[in-house]
């Protein structure tokens, strides 16, 4: 009788409030916590900075002039600040950009997911993923020094720099991610689904399209969207081969700089601090992350929508 | 091939023929000499312990297995009136599909709606008129007794609905392209007993229009809904024969056995 008596005690423990037990959770909850607030807080402080910045910027220029200019010399004496050049470097190299990877992305998805036999998917992701791996800088210089050449083959009036060679490029550089982040979403709609489709006499073509890419919308969204911001954002490869000077063109033979590739070319000049020039880098960079904010969202509602009529 | 009369008065009451039927998974041989008969517009029950191959030997049907790599039929499942081995390697799986068509263990509705979801089959067979469409998404929801709850909302999401209203979705999409023979995965183990009374009351119904082939856990169903039940152990068929003798005088101690609960 004893004995069980003390058993008791070492193993249950009286019925209480354990002072030791609740610090060590509460310990591990605020570390999980400020891990997660970290990046938080570093994405507000990259907007603060911006937006302070940018204001010291729009003391001197107008908004109205900074979006409707259709001339950016801000190293020039006659100093024009009007973003609008550099937008539409950066929406027309992306455009290119999207259209080649955005359906090269969907395409190899679809076979890596749906028709690849094993063998061949475990040798194709891996090199997929190399082409991932690539240092841009590389990027930019394949398409300077080769594709450009190539594409003067066929049109001898394109210039050395141009957004088409860069923009080609960069759409090659996100096919990986695209293509991966597809293919992740598709493999994860469940068997039961496709075998619900074969059963119904579909083929594979059209299980893939009409049941298990509508199945996988959100995860396709969401590489798309990552696809957008990566080819918006990319910098390397359109301050190599698409030139730097700011040109309002929408024509993709001609050389234009882009918001990243102006940004590149201050930074890495001799402009003071402070100086008003030096000041547009913030102007740019804020532009830039509306332009991202601005498609995430997009992307976000067509998800919304999307879901709903699936 | 050259029938005998007798032979051909037989056939023409059956919907299909199993012969010497084996299928092996790689080197599994699941499926062991099977000979069977589906009979034309009745209910075929297949009952047995967990692995003893009635799945495997359902999805031979609609040649299920040709999705997966590795996997090798032998032996003939015959489709009357055709006469036709639909096990042959020269007979499209899609083709089979056509006409044989299935509903699964667990409800599996598209991520669509639920008029586009009974319509699916007609869509790959690439039915476009709107007029034939509506038509035959609203004949199989009436006969999947559906139609009356979801008129109102056909273009709602499929899975806004129940656990039963799917799986009478998935049949009703089964049965809009009209096959001639529907096989049931254990189509009720995933439902409460309530959903599985209707669905069950409505397998019993369809058989006027199909030819049925029901694979079951539950014996109590196959006694329920079948007129034959075939009785399966280990890949091998045991015993088959109507259900009512199968229940209550088996000729087989292992089907005696297993049906009245000592074994299983």
């Amino acid at each position: 009788m004893a004995e069980e008596s003390q058993n008791k005690l070492v193993y249950a423990g009286k019925l209480g409030y354990s002072f030791r037990r609740h610090l060590h959770e509460r310990f591990i909850e605020t570390f999980l916590f400020l891990s997660a607030i970290l990046s938080v807080a570093i994405m507000l402080a990259i907007i603060v900075m911006l937006v302070k910045e940018s204001v010291v910027f729009f003391r001197q220029v107008s908004i109205w002039d900074f979006l409707t200019d259709t001339q950016w010399t801000p190293l020039f004496d006659d100093a024009h600040y009007g973003i609008l050049p550099l937008i539409s470097g950066t929406l027309v190299s992306s455009l290119i950009a999207l259209l080649v990877a955005l359906p090269m992305g969907t395409i190899i998805a679809i076979y890596l997911s749906e028709f690849a036999p094993f063998s061949v998917r475990e040798i194709a992701k891996p090199f997929l993923e190399l082409l991932g791996g690539v240092p841009t800088v590389v990027y930019g210089y394949f398409a300077l020094l080769f594709v450009t050449p190539l594409l003067q083959i066929i049109f001898p009036e394109l210039p050395g720099f141009n957004l088409l060679s860069a923009g080609l490029v960069m759409g090659i550089m996100i096919i990986p991610y695209v293509s991966s982040m597809t293919e992740d979403a598709m493999r994860a709609v469940p068997m039961n689904l496709r075998e619900g489709s074969y059963a119904m006499g579909a083929t594979r073509f059209q299980t893939s399209i009409r049941v298990v890419m509508p199945a996988a919308f959100s995860g396709i969204a969401a590489a798309y969207i990552l696809g957008i911001s990566r080819a918006v954002g990319e910098t390397m490869v359109v301050a190599i081969a698409a030139g730097m000077q700011p040109n309002l063109t929408w024509n993709p033979m001609e050389p234009a700089a882009t918001i990243t590739a102006y940004i590149v070319q201050v930074s890495l000049g001799d402009l003071p601090h402070g100086s008003i020039g030096y000041q547009t880098i913030f102007a740019a960079g804020l532009t830039l992350l509306l332009i991202t904010l601005v498609f995430n969202i997009i992307g976000h509602l067509l998800r919304k929508r999307y879901r709903e009529i699936y | 091939m050259i029938h005998t009369q007798k032979e051909i008065a037989e056939s023409a009451q059956y919907k299909s023929e199993v012969k010497s039927l084996s299928f092996y998974y790689g080197g599994f041989n699941a499926l062991k000499n099977i000979d069977m008969v589906l009979h034309d517009k009745k209910i075929t029950a297949l009952i047995g312990p967990s692995g003893c191959g009635k799945s495997t030997f359902l999805r031979c049907f609609n040649r299920m297995h040709d999705l997966y790599p590795g996997n090798r039929y032998d032996g003939e499942i015959i489709l009357y009136p055709d006469d036709v081995n639909i096990l042959a390697s020269n007979v499209d799986p899609i083709e089979v599909r056509m006409r044989i068509s299935m509903v699964f263990q667990k409800p599996n509705p598209f991520p669509k709606s639920i008029y586009e979801n009974v319509a699916y089959g007609l869509r790959v067979r690439g039915i476009k008129q709107r007029a034939i469409l509506d038509e035959k998404v609203e004949i199989a929801l009436r006969n999947s007794a559906l139609w009356d709850e979801v008129k109102d909302r056909l273009h709602d999401l499929a899975f806004n609905l129940s656990g039963g209203q799917q799986q009478r979705l998935c049949i009703a999409r089964a049965l809009a392209t009209d096959p001639e023979i529907l096989l049931f995965d254990e189509p009720t183990s995933a439902l409460d007993p309530i959903a599985t009374a209707s669905i069950e009351e409505l397998i019993t119904d369809l058989k006027t229009k199909v030819t049925i082939l029901i694979v079951t856990h539950n014996m109590q169903q196959a006694a329920r809904v079948s007129d034959y039940t075939a009785y399966m152990y280990l890949g091998e068929l045991i015993e088959f024969n109507v259900t009512d003798t199968i229940f209550i005088k088996p000729k087989n101690k292992q089907t005696e056995d297993y049906i009245t609960g000592r074994f299983g």
